[in-house]
């Protein structure tokens, strides 16, 4: 039982980062209608820069928290301001080869200078240890992870969908013309969309890094898992994006400990089985 | 929303006049390859990808979708010719009969689960599915994990042959590269191809003009996945392997680049386009990490600044069709 406790909670963790990143690429892709492929390595990116905060920096994970999602956010700012925005009304494809390209950039610039093996990046002191369940032992950063990730996807959730913000950014989604028309700044508002999308990828990374080692590549095999991800829970919904992402990472989890050698694939299995009975994916609305 | 390719000129007996020049250079300069002193195995790889990219290109170029999963069809038809030339000793046509057909029975499964979506969702499906494959095959006995296929005997096509001799491979490989080009060509100027092309610039068009879209994406989908099995049974004769690399995402990746530089939905850039990305691995192979970056720069470069690719750029300079 120990055993499927733990696979449960290691499923619980992948599903926190599947459900972060699934839900940055919906609110990317809400607003913006591209599939952001420069998703994971922009993820990789946060890790990144937490292991320099803290070792050229000195600053510690926590400001890592707040600072990383910022810098790295930025950055995709600048990314949507000086390419992006230029591939509106192209078809959207050209955002997926465009946004392919970029991650090819970003991944090749880190392989070159950290090559392929990962950095360490240590637990904080805070949340070192573990408490006993009675039933399992959990350690504290795990269970950090998981709740912290909870919070911050209810949290994104609400920003869209119950605040004036968010009523903006769904309408301008909707017919971006007419919210110009009443004086709001759709670009602006495009480009601080992506930026948040990015923050929440960057985000993950930094939760990511004291687990998984910070490595290049890191993003690059967890991206088309989230893909996976994606076209499974349909990303018609924020909510529906953080529901299957958790989901899936627990299941994910059971596969490993009841059949171990299907735990790289379950998660595509389980693509191509709703994509068999249901084509839009779960909450998935009309591509 | 603007289609992936645009001004794409009518098929006029002058366009048909120019692709037939065209393509008599083309097939001349490659037959004299051998009598130039080029390294005949570098140009070899680039046909099989330029044959790939070409049977990619028919799927995006012409029926606007974007599969992100093409190394699967190249490394599942690369694993069963090997296999069966290996392992089971069949004679080099047999064995590329056998890769061929089970990359047109992966194009009927995954073309049933993913055609039925649309744009950059048919583009996640197909990743994912090939994804699947990676890790299947990573997993199977049969293809030797890490390791992959080694040693495959080349044997004699139809016991004349000789496939061991570089001459002789190259021509046979030349052949299969110009049979599949020209069942592309053919097929891209039937009336199936014109379907194809009406489906790409406007599908709910082509469906209320009575068209089964469905239907004609999915012949696509299964002839674009069997000619790129085709091109990764020719190339298990000439690397001698079949390995993980060739099912490997990345490697859907570079088919991509292959045909953006080159130009996507026009008939020569794919094969352009192979050959500058094969050059390129060949000639920047010291700089180690940065061919990876320098790749991110040219997909940046071509879809910012120039999305009708070398040879779509050269048509449109010269108000012709290639």
């Amino acid at each position: 039982m120990q055993a499927l406790y733990a696979q449960l909670l290691v499923g619980l963790i992948n599903g926190s980062f599947y459900a972060l990143l699934s839900l940055g690429l919906a609110v990317i892709f809400g607003m913006l209608n591209i599939i952001n492929f420069a998703h994971g390595a922009l993820y990789m990116m946060g890790a990144f820069v937490a292991y320099f905060l803290l070792n050229l920096g000195g600053i510690n994970y926590w400001w890592a928290l707040l600072i990383v999602p910022v810098i790295v956010g930025i950055f995709g700012m600048i990314l949507e301001r000086t390419m992006l925005q230029w591939l509106a009304g192209l078809d959207h494809l050209y955002g997926l080869l465009l946004t392919f390209g970029i991650a090819l950039i970003v991944q090749g610039v880190f392989q070159n200078y950290f090559g392929s093996s990962g950095l360490p990046y240590s637990i904080p002191d805070q949340l070192k240890g573990g408490v006993n369940l009675g039933f399992m032992f959990l350690p504290v950063y795990r269970g950090w992870v998981v709740i912290f990730s909870l919070v911050v996807c209810l949290a994104t959730w609400f920003l869209i969908e119950k605040t004036q913000l968010g009523a903006y950014l769904r309408a301008a989604t909707e017919n971006p013309t007419l919210v110009r028309a009443f004086g709001i700044n759709v670009p602006r508002m495009i480009t601080l969309t992506y930026g948040l999308g990015v923050g929440l990828a960057a985000l993950a990374g930094v939760l990511s890094a004291p687990i998984n080692q910070v490595r290049p590549l890191m993003g690059a095999d967890l991206i088309i898992v989230v893909f996976a991800v994606v076209v499974i829970g349909g990303m018609g919904s924020i909510m529906g994006s953080i529901i299957t992402g958790f989901a899936l990472g627990v299941i994910e989890g059971l596969t490993k400990y009841f059949y171990p050698e299907a735990s790289n694939t379950v998660v595509f299995v389980l693509m191509v089985v709703v994509l068999l009975v249901k084509p839009t994916g779960l909450t998935g609305r009309a591509a | 929303m603007s289609a992936l390719t645009d001004d794409t000129l009518p098929m006029t007996p002058r366009a048909m006049r120019d692709e037939m020049i065209v393509f008599a250079v083309m097939a001349a300069l490659l037959a004299v390859v051998p009598f130039t002193g080029i390294y005949p195995f570098f140009v070899m790889q680039a046909l099989c990808f330029a044959l790939l990219a070409c049977a990619f290109n028919l799927l995006i170029g012409y029926g606007g979708l974007l599969s992100f999963g093409h190394a699967m069809f190249l490394g599942t038809a690369g694993y069963v010719s090997a296999h069966a030339l290996k392992v089971w000793g069949l004679p080099p046509e047999l064995g590329i009969v056998a890769g061929t057909a089970a990359a047109a029975l992966l194009g009927l499964v995954t073309g049933f689960i993913s055609i039925r979506r649309q744009g950059i969702y048919f583009s996640m499906i197909t990743l994912a599915l090939s994804q699947l494959l990676y890790f299947i095959y990573l997993q199977a006995p049969f293809t030797h994990g890490e390791d992959g296929i080694q040693g495959i005997p080349q044997g004699h096509l139809f016991g004349i042959f000789d496939l061991s001799k570089p001459t002789v491979l190259y021509y046979v490989v030349l052949v299969g590269f110009l049979a599949g080009f020209l069942l592309i060509y053919r097929t891209i100027n039937s009336p199936f191809g014109e379907v194809l092309k009406s489906i790409r610039e406007n599908e709910p068009r082509a469906i209320s003009l009575g068209y089964k879209t469905d239907q004609y994406k999915m012949l696509a989908y299964i002839l674009s996945g069997t000619l790129a099995g085709f091109a990764g049974s020719l190339k298990v004769f000439v690397a001698q392997n079949a390995s993980l690399t060739d099912v490997h995402w990345s490697m859907s990746g570079e088919i991509v680049l292959m045909t953006l530089v080159g130009g996507l939905g026009t008939i020569f850039g794919p094969v352009v386009g192979a050959f500058v990305i094969i050059a390129m691995q060949q000639y920047l192979a010291g700089f180690g990490q940065w061919v990876t970056v320098i790749q991110g720069v040219i997909f940046v470069a071509c879809v910012l600044l120039f999305r009708r690719g070398l040879v779509g750029e050269l048509a449109h300079l010269l108000r012709r069709s290639l």
